[in-house]
């Protein structure tokens, strides 16, 4: 994170962050402006708490014209789920929610034996896209989180079936964005993808953007299970060996609560969270997702299929 | 292979930090010159690479029987990368130091992947293009001083790799140094250095380069150069994005223009022609993202209010009335062939210029840019697949576009195949490809 001392219009960013944000907004607008039904995958975690902040910028004083699109694994902290309902109604937003659950309920999907249900997020996604005929999708994903999203584009167009062909991208040339496609295509776009974790968290205490008390230290049961610190809820508890402990954690991501594990931490507030950080020798999702652990091109092969 | 141990990261610097922003840098050379390696160097020695990174490459470096870790492993997003040992597509990377913060865009060398060098490099406030020591200029190096001069990137710095591998000999690197200065004027690149370094070692990356401890660095040349800030500078450009008109109970009346700044500045009080059209306001108010401003600069976000209700939508380009964005009905450009099919006579394709999209047809083909020779050829030849050629476009209806050397923002432009909505070319008018022209 770069500081500086130069005085700007823009209280409280760096330089650096203030052109981050003006990219971002610039993005966003052009999502407005090109695309007839826009959607924002919001997950009520922090990089997407960020873009619903940011969307809201570029598009004030007018009302958001972009519905929230959420799909819900089932297996979130309850925390995670207020957090998002309260915003929504906050903001007087829209959202549309995608419940795995119905999906496994009619035989859409069936569940895996291990209980994750990150993987299963694709079909749901898909097809709300199809439902409500969504032709552009906004999502907080970074390129410094994975090394498949680092060859991500900001607009990505996707087939019907959604999936990522990285030999197939477009040139991005300069900041004009070509997201045109073909019926039963849409764009996926990302206009994040130049921030690390570091910059959202900057961010976060710049603007004070509210996020789910998860994300700071505070007191919970947990289990570890492959090295991660799980919380008991509906996709199972402790197994038999699995002992249940009382310690004060965070989560640094949020996603389905059978692969994402809590950092044992202090950090109480934002300030403290970025100290935090800014020494971790951890990556935020080496740290708390196992869905990334499953092979070395985890990511990769999720995004050919649809998923972000 | 390279293989690297854990080493502190230099020490700070004492000096106040530059409020110099971030640098959008682009990265180009072969896989042979050490790309992976460079790259690879930066982020370990500015402590970018983490733990559970180094453990995840140590695992795969093993299963594939190395020891230690292979640092093009980390670079290389795709299984198909890793499992050719080539790179197919850019990668983005982000690295600090405590003066400032880097975007790196890590762009294949193979020639089939020069688009993504023009990709890469369009953004690029400034390009590191590596050349092997031992092999000096290569076709590639050409390329991409080519490709570089063409965009317009602010400062190019030539890093000669592999000094080790030829014991620091400084009469071998003042040999490529001569040769990479005349590629420079060549094509006419204004803004170039050209730096002794090892990937492998560290030293001039880093690190001080053997004998040379009172010249920059790559990393502290590149903490010094300046940004996009020098946009501020110029005649204002704002293109506009959307119009905003809410029309809620709390804000019936307000209309706004909604747009990033591309260069210059726009005050309250400043008067305005909106281009093409012609029409004229004065700015009442300028809201940014934390509510009113007095002024915008280049690189900003904001929404500008006008004196009067003009039927300016998105597209058209504010500019001052002394210095207008010319409103062009053809383009006359230098463009960069993105399609895996040829150009067709008369092709009709869509031209985005700015924020406006309209319909366009290619005339004839007047140049080819030939790399080897590393000038302008005549001939009417089809642009293939990486071809970089001279050619006009006619539109069909007026559009705001400047010549390209003069601003790069409104001077640049895609060609889009109209069914398809894929990106065939990259566009700049007027451009002209160094003295050669």
């Amino acid at each position: 994170m770069t500081t500086t001392a130069e005085p700007t219009t823009t209280t409280g960013l760096t330089p650096a962050l203030a052109d981050l944000e003006a990219e971002a907004i610039e993005i966003i607008r052009e999502v407005v402006a090109e695309f007839d039904r826009p959607a924002l995958l919001f997950s009520g975690g922090k990089d997407s708490a960020v873009l619903l902040h940011l969307a809201r910028k570029a598009v004030w004083p007018a009302p958001l014209p972009i519905t929230l699109l959420h799909v819900d694994t089932g297996h979130n902290l309850p925390e995670v789920l207020s957090f998002r309902d309260q915003v929504v109604a906050d903001g007087n937003l829209r959202i549309e929610v995608a419940r795995v659950e119905e999906w496994i309920a009619d035989g859409r999907l069936t569940e895996r034996p291990d209980g994750t249900r990150n993987p299963l997020q694709t079909v749901p996604l898909l097809d709300t896209i199809a439902a409500q005929r969504f032709d552009a999708l906004l999502g907080g994903a970074r390129r410094d989180e994975d090394r498949a999203r680092a060859k991500e584009r900001i607009f990505s167009v996707r087939d019907a079936f959604g999936g990522w062909d990285p030999r197939r991208q477009r040139p991005e040339l300069w900041n004009v964005y070509n997201g045109r496609h073909a019926p039963g295509e849409h764009t996926r776009v990302f206009p994040i993808s130049n921030w690390t974790e570091l910059d959202v968290w900057a961010y976060i205490e710049a603007e004070d953007v509210p996020l789910p008390d998860i994300y700071y230290a505070h007191e919970r049961d947990v289990f570890l299970r492959d090295g991660m610190l799980l919380t008991p809820g509906p996709w199972g508890g402790p197994r038999d060996g699995e002992a249940l402990e009382r310690r004060t954690v965070r989560y640094r991501t949020v996603g389905d609560g059978s692969c994402t594990g809590a950092v044992e931490s202090d950090a109480a507030d934002v300030a403290a969270v970025i100290a935090e950080i800014t020494v971790s020798r951890l990556t935020e999702r080496g740290a708390t997702r196992a869905d990334d652990r499953l092979s070395e091109a985890a990511m990769e092969d999720r995004k050919r299929e649809g998923y972000f | 292979m390279t293989v690297l141990t854990e080493r502190p990261a230099p020490a700070p610097d004492d000096d106040t930090p530059a409020a110099v922003g971030q640098l959008r840098l682009v990265v180009a050379g072969s896989v042979d010159d050490g790309k992976s390696t460079l790259v690879g160097r930066l982020l370990h020695d500015t402590k970018s690479i983490l733990a559970d990174q180094y453990d995840a490459l140590e695992h795969v470096s093993r299963s594939r029987g190395a020891d230690g870790f292979d640092l093009a492993l980390l670079t290389d997003g795709l299984r198909a990368e890793r499992e050719q040992g080539i790179t197919i597509d850019v990668a983005y990377r982000y690295f600090a130091t405590p003066r400032r913060s880097f975007v790196l865009a890590d762009t294949p060398g193979h020639v089939q992947y020069t688009r993504n060098t023009v990709t890469g490099a369009s953004t690029a406030d400034a390009a590191v293009v590596l050349v092997d020591v031992r092999n000096g200029v290569s076709v590639q190096t050409r390329r991409h001083a080519a490709v570089m001069a063409l965009l317009r990137v602010p400062h190019v710095v030539f890093a000669v790799n592999k000094m080790d591998a030829v014991d620091w000999d400084e009469a071998r690197f003042a040999e490529v140094e001569a040769d990479v200065r005349r590629v420079a004027e060549r094509v006419g690149l204004e803004h170039t250095e050209v730096l002794p370094v090892s990937a492998l070692t560290g030293e001039g990356v880093a690190a001080p380069a053997p004998g040379r401890a009172d010249r920059p660095t790559l990393l502290s040349l590149l903490e010094q150069l300046p940004a996009r800030r020098s946009l501020v500078a110029e005649d204002l450009r704002f293109a506009v994005q959307l119009v905003i008109r809410p029309r809620t109970e709390a804000h019936p009346d307000y209309r706004g223009l909604a747009g990033r700044v591309g260069s210059g500045t726009v005050s309250v009080g400043d008067e305005v022609v909106a281009q093409p059209s012609g029409l004229r306001s004065t700015v009442v108010a300028v809201d940014g993202p934390r509510g009113p401003q007095q002024s915008a600069t280049a690189g900003q976000s904001v929404t500008l209010r006008l004196a009067d209700e003009l039927d300016v939508a998105r597209g058209e380009v504010l500019s001052r009335p002394d210095s207008p964005a010319p409103a062009v009905r053809s383009l006359d450009g230098v463009v960069c062939w993105l399609g895996d099919a040829p150009t067709r006579p008369r092709q009709r394709v869509l031209i985005k210029a700015g924020t406006r999209v309209t319909r366009g047809m290619l005339g004839d083909l007047e140049q080819h840019w030939d790399v080897d020779e590393q000038r302008w050829q005549d001939g009417d030849a089809p642009l293939e697949l990486n071809d970089i050629g001279r050619l006009s476009v006619q539109l069909a209806e007026p559009v705001a576009v400047d010549p390209y050397v003069e601003h790069r923002h409104t001077g640049a432009f895609l060609v889009i195949d109209p069914d398809t909505g894929v990106t065939l070319g990259a566009g700049m008018a007027g451009g002209r490809l160094g003295q050669h022209s």
